[in-house]
């Protein structure tokens, strides 16, 4: 885990599964980690496994619609609320974790720490962590919509319970995952079991950090063997039953990811983009890129949730490092062409 | 105009220093006391000769209003906690479930109102409580002037609820989530802040609309001057004072602005009996101005922690603040 970012913002994790999938599980193994840490831990009322921590707040998932005509643009009020009474107490914990229920969506948490400006000034939202239950999520992702919305929101995916079924069901439950969304982190886990760096401290939403969209799956030297046995190059991800990893597209929802080598203009690409999301922001979950545009020696950054984009230079590109353009969506019902189209449009 | 404020009359140099050693969250006067309402555990009784920390709960403040006799506190520990200018403190109320005591007010005859969770509460001045629950967790109480009525800002709008009477509240609608409330001093006009940066107002008697937009930022602190024709408001790099002399409020009228700075103005409070307010920016500074003209006296200079708290005595003569870093001060004028 890290320590506190420079910017001295309290770093906020987020902790969605469906219900059952071991949230709770994990959210006390985390607490109980002998790591020196203090939380303040940000809990559903009706939750009924207890919790051994100082800092508790009960929370009841008010979601809130904004003003401004966006029907996707909601924030969480009851975090509002709390987050500014927590900071009243600042100095007393490090870190927040907030616990939704089994049912919440993530997006309304996400944005709450860019929409509402004071959370946004002294927190910041870390990461998107959502336990699956190895065994149900399957059926899950077939008649529960918020499932699979977590799924596509995550950062980071633990597959728990992995004790409850065979390696062959796993490898069904990846594809299945990696259908929806390819760009989370993947770790099995039994008890929600885990080392806390894998959760905590991963600055998913910072744009500094992002260095690089790739599925990943295509990481193989992350410095961490969770025992997979994939690894490949895929592609295009296009390929069906390549060296033993099955691909799923996900009927619904799905990913959508463009590279150009062409430098992009950027004044047709953040029209485009803009645009593309007041349209289709209801339907886009999140979105990342890496831009590089013509004549610009820095590289450009993304990212979005629903229709509030947030971007910046990001730093120099390096001597010799390929100046590609990469952007990827995920969402619900795609607009796959006319995103390829526009995107294209873009080009200088 | 620049934030150094060459030109600009100062009274610095008047300044009581009070190390509150932790941020204030409020600053009320009891009789001739500041009393700094401090973000966590204690009130921070700030007399001429002596200084006095008295513990009123067990965590965060959270809450805190006066009526210039009295302070009432609510705590993340559940209490709601009514402190006389002895510093005498008594326990109003726990919340049984020992839920975070979100807002507080006091009303005009004595009573007392907290929410906690979805629930708004009341204590009458003959000791009764009664409650009311509100459609989403109320973000903002405030007593009308007259009578038993509390406003009780949420989701959707504000519900206006009579304590005493058994009929269900009267209901102001505006879709959106309404964070806080006031009423004009003469009880006509109830105003709303919003999530987004504007405010939304209701003339009570029709329950005509009023939006006030054109922030840069939520607005977290107001002020009805002295003679209730304005409410000064922060939220901008300017002090936003929104007419309300006339029978229909600010409608169809522009604000007035003043003292434009490079910070963001962060808190008000506007002088008991003058057309004068003080403003608390994001950079520390605090400026006294005049209404009618925007003239203006620095009473802090900038440099530090925002302003958090400000607050005037009974007559005026006194101006106390708040800073998020602990340094906060009394200013004689």
């Amino acid at each position: 885990m890290s320590d506190k970012p420079a910017s001295g913002k309290i770093p906020v994790t987020v902790l969605t599964g469906y219900l059952g999938a071991g949230k709770t599980t994990l959210l006390n193994r985390i607490l109980s980690e002998p790591h020196g840490k203090k939380f303040a831990v940000i809990v559903n009322e009706f939750g009924e496994i207890g919790i051994d921590n100082d800092l508790i707040v009960n929370a009841d998932e008010e979601v809130f619609e904004m003003n401004n005509g966006c029907i996707c643009c909601t924030v969480r009020g009851d975090l509002v609320r709390i987050i500014d009474g927590l900071m009243r107490r600042k100095g007393k914990f490090d870190a927040i974790i907030v616990e939704t229920t089994g049912l919440a969506d993530p997006a309304p948490v996400a944005q709450t720490f860019f929409v509402d400006e004071a959370v946004g000034a002294k927190t910041k939202l870390d990461a998107v962590i959502t336990v699956a239950d190895a065994k149900w999520l399957k059926d899950r992702l077939k008649d529960a919509p918020e499932a699979k919305n977590q799924i596509a929101f995550a950062d980071v995916i633990l597959i728990n319970k992995t004790d409850l079924v065979t390696e062959e069901e796993l490898r069904e439950i990846e594809a299945r995952i990696r259908g929806i969304n390819p760009y989370a982190k993947l770790h099995r886990t039994e008890r929600a079991k885990i080392a806390l760096e894998e959760v905590l401290g991963r600055n998913a939403f910072d744009l500094d950090r992002i260095l690089d969209i790739e599925p990943e799956f295509l990481h193989r030297d992350d410095g961490h063997d969770h025992g997979h046995d994939h690894g490949h190059d895929h592609g295009d991800g296009h390929h069906h039953h390549h060296g033993g990893l099955k691909h799923y597209h996900d009927e619904d929802m799905q990913s959508v990811a463009i590279r150009t080598d062409k430098p992009l203009n950027p004044d047709k690409f953040f029209p485009w983009v803009q645009d593309l999301v007041a349209n289709d922001g209801p339907s886009i979950l999140r979105c990342k890129g890496i831009l590089a545009f013509k004549d610009d020696p820095e590289r450009f950054v993304f990212q979005g949730v629903h229709m509030i984009l947030d971007g910046d230079h990001q730093r120099a590109w390096a001597e010799g490092e390929k100046r590609d353009s990469r952007i990827v969506f995920i969402g619900r019902n795609l607009p796959e062409d006319k995103i390829r189209e526009g995107f294209a449009s873009c080009v200088a | 105009m620049t934030d150094t404020r060459a030109g600009t009359t100062s009274i610095t140099e008047r300044i009581r220093p009070v190390k509150a050693d932790a941020a204030a969250v409020a600053v009320h006067y009891l009789g001739d006391t500041p009393v700094f309402v401090l973000a966590e555990e204690a009130l921070l009784f700030a007399g001429e000769s002596s200084e006095r920390r008295v513990a009123v709960h067990k965590g965060a403040i959270l809450a805190a209003a006066t009526d210039g006799k009295r302070i009432v506190t609510g705590g993340d520990d559940g209490a709601v906690v009514i402190t006389d200018a002895q510093g005498e403190h008594q326990i109003v109320a726990t919340d049984e479930k020992r839920r975070w005591i979100d807002h507080v007010a006091l009303g005009p005859d004595g009573a007392v109102a907290w929410s906690a969770g979805k629930t708004a509460f009341v204590q009458t001045n003959k000791g009764d409580v009664r409650s009311f629950d509100a459609p989403s967790t109320p973000a903002g109480l405030a007593f009308a002037p007259k009578g038993l009525r509390l406003a009780i800002a949420h989701y959707n709008g504000v519900s206006l609820w009579f304590p005493n009477v058994q009929a269900a509240p009267e209901k102001l609608e505006w879709k959106g989530s309404h964070l806080g409330v006031t009423l004009s001093p003469d009880g006509r006009f109830l105003v709303t802040s919003m999530q987004e940066p504007m405010l939304h107002g209701w003339r009570i008697a029709d329950g005509k609309h009023m939006r006030m937009s054109g922030y840069a930022a939520r607005v977290r602190s107001w002020s009805w001057s002295a003679d209730g024709g304005f409410l000064a408001t922060s939220g901008s790099d300017q002090v936003i004072l929104w007419p309300f002399q006339g029978k229909d409020g600010p409608m169809g009228k522009q604000p007035r602005l003043l003292a434009p700075s490079q910070a963001r103005v962060v808190v008000v409070a506007c002088h008991p009996k003058q057309p004068v307010l003080a403003a608390g920016y994001a950079d520390g500074m605090v400026l006294l101005v005049r209404i009618d003209d925007g003239a203006e006296v620095l009473a802090r200079r900038p440099g530090s922690a925002p302003v958090t708290a400000l607050g005037w005595d009974a007559a005026g003569a006194m101006l106390a603040f708040g800073t998020e870093d602990g340094e906060s001060g009394i200013l004689r004028l």
